[in-house]
């Protein structure tokens, strides 16, 4: 298939209603350009995974996506992001709405300065749900981050008392709780063991039936092994994006080769 | 498609809270500047108002004034008189000679002592310096003055019997006591930022811990030194009530450093209570109040940027 | 070299050692001679009566219940004030103000340096404007132009007071706002919080350690400092206790001020006067020493990380 085509869904967004794409999305910071267009789409049912060096605009993108740019107004954004055939930017969606269908774990594992009950309902705290249900959630979110044995007898005990690994799950499980559309991975696993990293890896291949997800990972041979799709990004540029196994094998631009067989990075 | 009740409650309360916080920072904000703004809207009739300068211009205030037909011309201040006088020199000269004393005695034991804690002391020596200087710090000054008043001002006229019991160098002696924190606080601050890669070198070279301590630690950290003296002196100018009480709070216009004196500060605060509103006695004593608003607050800005240069300074050496 | 002269710099760097140990003791010796003189000539006449009653026979009798009363409520009223218009003033400037905003630069300098500027232009503030115009623009709207708040009054000198303690609290609230982590406000944003939200949820309970020390710190301020109130509200001997905003109170410390200055007989007041100073000590202490406590408590806890 043309890459073109895979990458560019704005004359078939009806088709991939049920996705968040990007079109042209320019960020700059200060006057610098960070991204310079980029032209992007994740569906349901697939893990896409955003590979490239430091500085490429990988995180500024994945922030794009849930508006978080905006916290800081030397952010410049243009372009179009639609989520499920809507703009993010959109009066009718509240900015507060859209990052709890827009989840994000970051790469640090951030754990609220509360116990792990605490932080897992914080979200749903926000919102207002009612207190019943809130069991039933968090120990849903929990099971899917593949942590609620681990934690089950302990959720009054501080966050903080949880080895790294656990935290990001936890940090999974909090996102789940708010039950999004999308997940938003940037270098979850950096820093973390390999056990915990395959855990996480695990989980998202179980997530991934229900929610769309994007993985940006410095670790190549964690996109390899574990995203259905991969796109790799370089100054800014998306310099292609395909399946993960013929980016990997194939790869169609002599850049793409060189970042993969680490002949710079 | 408007949104649920929830999210609209949370949407309000947020803007609720936004007008609330921004409006109670405006009040205080505009306070702020309301002190600077009606101080010395107060004091612009010295300078500007016909009646207040017939009895107190510029002139009056600084220079010396002919007060009685044949006799020389003199520095005087008597605003309640048949003659109002408002020489300001005399509480110059009172003010200078205090905070003259105090800095004498202040500087040199609290930049001692800082450099003692800072290079010399055994930690439980630190610990128990540091917080006798906070002790001190939380002394309300009106205590210290009756110290002054009560102890001080007995013991030393028992020891030496001058004329004036309460005089510049009683003041002096308990004015120093207030400025002692803020020079050594400032002083121990400076020493301390001094990296120790500085000290190292000096001791592999082989000087002892007094030739490091003064010829390495003690240049270093001169500038913030410095401004711990400034940053002192603006505190004994603006201190009143150790003045108030111990001074004597006679205008006298003399270079002796056991005659009763009266400052600025203690002027106004003796004085405050027997105004008529508009009159020039009371343009006057805001005129002196806005002097010592500006003088004290330029002294805390140059002394805070100088101690922010020197940490930049001493962190960028490397 | 001849070995006498290294004997000697070693023997004159040792003496200037000594010097500089000789200048803390001395700073010491006058803490504990001012803390001694007063604990023992003051600790005479201290018992509950005294904490208890009005005082009688010109100060010589009696207790000095109507001037603590003063006090806490001129505290009372002032902390009132101060804390809410203090906390939202550092979290406006922290976080709802925009980045690089000149207006808040300056207001961040005029705060930090408004705190060198001396009490007694407070005074002279609160007086003429608080008195003089408020004041009497009150008396002219509300009271026809009788004289009621157009002369001293406790509200005033809890209001010049607040003033001049605002920046106490605003560099102690900011202080702590600057402490956490921006991690914390990215991801409550990103888990959906709004911007009161996350400072409710998240920044004010993390913050409210620093925020109490500086009330602490103010209240501790406003209970020692005399020159504002001097003229603003306070007064030596008054026949009742201030139940109304616009009454004038007795205040320890003026009330030192004043009976170590103008009294009539000072031998004879001058027990209930130490007495008063100890008093007025204890209380300023115990506040700076909780204030403190508090302060070191939370930095050790941000040393030993969360």
């Amino acid at each position: 298939m043309d890459a073109k085509l895979e990458a560019a869904p704005s004359r078939e967004a009806g088709k991939y209603s049920a996705g968040i794409c990007t079109e042209e999305l320019r960020v700059s910071y200060a006057g610098n350009e960070i991204l310079k267009g980029v032209t992007l789409e994740a569906r349901r049912g697939e893990i896409l995974s955003i590979i490239g060096p430091a500085g490429a605009g990988k995180t500024s993108f994945l922030r794009c996506l849930n508006r978080l740019l905006d916290l800081d107004p030397d952010w410049q954004v243009s372009g179009t992001v639609l989520l499920n055939g809507q703009s993010i930017y959109s009066r009718e969606l509240q900015v507060a709405v859209l990052r709890r269908k827009v989840g994000m774990v970051f790469s640090v594992p951030v754990t609220l300065p509360m116990t792990i009950y605490q932080n897992l309902t914080f979200g749903l705290s926000l919102n207002r749900e009612g207190r019943s249900q809130r069991d039933e959630k968090v120990e849903k979110a929990l099971r899917e981050a593949y942590l609620w044995e681990e934690v089950k007898d302990r959720l009054d005990e501080p966050a903080r008392n949880l080895s790294g690994g656990q935290q990001q799950r936890l940090c999974l499980a909090r996102t789940l709780t708010l039950e999004p559309s999308v997940l938003l991975l940037d270098e979850p696993c950096s820093g973390l063991d390999p056990i915990s990293t395959r855990r996480i890896e695990e989980a998202l291949q179980q997530l991934k039936k229900n929610f769309m997800v994007i993985l940006v990972t410095n670790n190549v041979k964690q996109a390899a092994r574990a995203s259905d799709r991969t796109a790799f990004f370089l100054f800014g540029e998306m310099i292609e994006v395909q399946k993960t196994e013929l980016l990997f094998t194939t790869p169609r631009e002599k850049k793409t080769a060189d970042y993969i067989s680490g002949r710079f990075g | 498609m408007p949104l649920p009740k929830l999210q609209r409650i949370g949407i309000l309360s947020d803007r609720f809270a936004a007008f609330i916080i921004k409006g109670s920072a405006f009040v205080a904000i505009l306070s702020l500047i309301l002190i600077f703004v009606f101080i010395g809207k107060e004091a612009l009739p010295v300078l500007t108002s016909p009646e207040v300068r017939s009895e107190a211009s510029l002139s009056r205030l600084f220079l010396p004034q002919v007060h009685h037909a044949g006799e020389a011309a003199e520095f005087s201040w008597q605003p309640i008189s048949d003659v109002p006088k408002y020489s300001l020199f005399p509480l110059f000269i009172g003010t200078l000679k205090v905070t003259l004393i105090a800095a004498l005695i202040a500087i040199p034991l609290a930049v001692a002592a800082a450099l003692y804690t800072s290079e010399f002391a055994p930690s439980w020596a630190r610990e128990t310096i540091k917080p006798c200087i906070e002790v001190l710090a939380g002394i309300p000054s009106v205590v210290v003055g009756f110290f002054c008043l009560m102890v001080i001002a007995s013991w030393l006229q028992g020891a030496f019997g001058w004329t004036y019991r309460l005089n510049a160098l009683t003041a002096g002696i308990g004015l120093s006591l207030a400025v002692i924190p803020i020079v050594y606080t400032v002083s121990e601050d400076a020493f301390s930022s001094v990296p120790q890669a500085f000290r190292e070198g000096s001791i592999a070279m082989g000087a002892s811990s007094w030739q490091t301590a003064s010829r390495v630690v003690l240049p270093a950290a001169m500038p913030g030194v410095l401004a711990a003296c400034i940053l002192g002196f603006g505190r004994a100018i603006g201190e009143t009530m150790i003045v108030l009480m111990a001074s004597g709070n006679a205008a006298v216009l003399s270079w002796s450093p056991v005659d009763s004196i009266r400052t600025f500060s203690a002027t106004v605060a003796a004085e405050l209570g027997e105004l008529v509103q508009g009159s020039p006695h009371y343009h006057v004593l805001f005129f002196i109040g806005a002097f010592l608003f500006l003088l004290t607050f330029v002294i805390n800005l140059i002394g805070r940027w100088w101690v922010g240069r020197l940490q930049k300074k001493l962190q960028g050496a490397f | 070299m001849p070995s006498n002269w290294s004997d000697r710099t070693e023997l004159k760097g040792k003496a200037m050692q000594a010097l500089t140990a000789l200048a803390c003791l001395i700073i010491i010796a006058i803490v504990a001679i001012i803390i001694g003189n007063i604990v023992t000539y003051g600790a005479g006449k201290l018992s509950w009566e005294f904490l208890s009653e009005p005082p009688r026979d010109h100060f010589t009798k009696g207790g000095i219940f109507p001037a603590i009363f003063g006090t806490a409520a001129l505290v009372i009223l002032m902390t009132i004030a101060v804390i809410p218009l203090g906390v939202a003033t550092a979290i406006y400037m922290h976080e709802y103000a925009p980045k690089r905003s000149r207006l808040v630069h300056f207001v961040r300098l005029a705060i930090q340096n408004l705190a060198g500027v001396p009490a007694i232009v407070f005074g002279l503030f609160g007086v003429g404007f608080f008195i003089e115009f408020v004041g009497r623009g009150i008396d002219r709207g509300l009271y026809g132009g009788s004289l009621v708040y157009g002369q001293p009054a406790i509200i005033w000198s809890a209001l010049t007071m607040a003033l001049l303690t605002l920046p106490t609290v605003v560099v102690a609230t900011e202080e702590a706002l600057r402490a956490i982590p921006a991690n914390y406000r990215e991801v409550a944003y990103s888990l959906g919080a709004t911007r009161w939200q996350m400072i409710w949820r998240v920044v004010l309970p993390q913050s409210a350690g620093g925020i109490l020390t500086g009330g602490i710190l103010a209240v501790s301020r406003g209970s020692g400092e005399v020159a504002p109130v001097m003229f603003t509200g306070a007064a030596y001997s008054l026949p009742e206790l201030p139940v109304r905003l616009h009454n004038q109170f007795m205040e320890l410390g003026y009330h030192v001020y004043v009976m170590s200055t103008q009294a009539f007989d000072v031998e004879a007041t001058k027990p209930a006067l130490y007495s008063t100073v100890l008093v007025l000590l204890m209380l300023t202490f115990l506040l700076n020493f909780t204030g403190i406590m508090i302060r070191a408590r939370i930095r050790k806890r941000l040393r030993d990380g969360r």
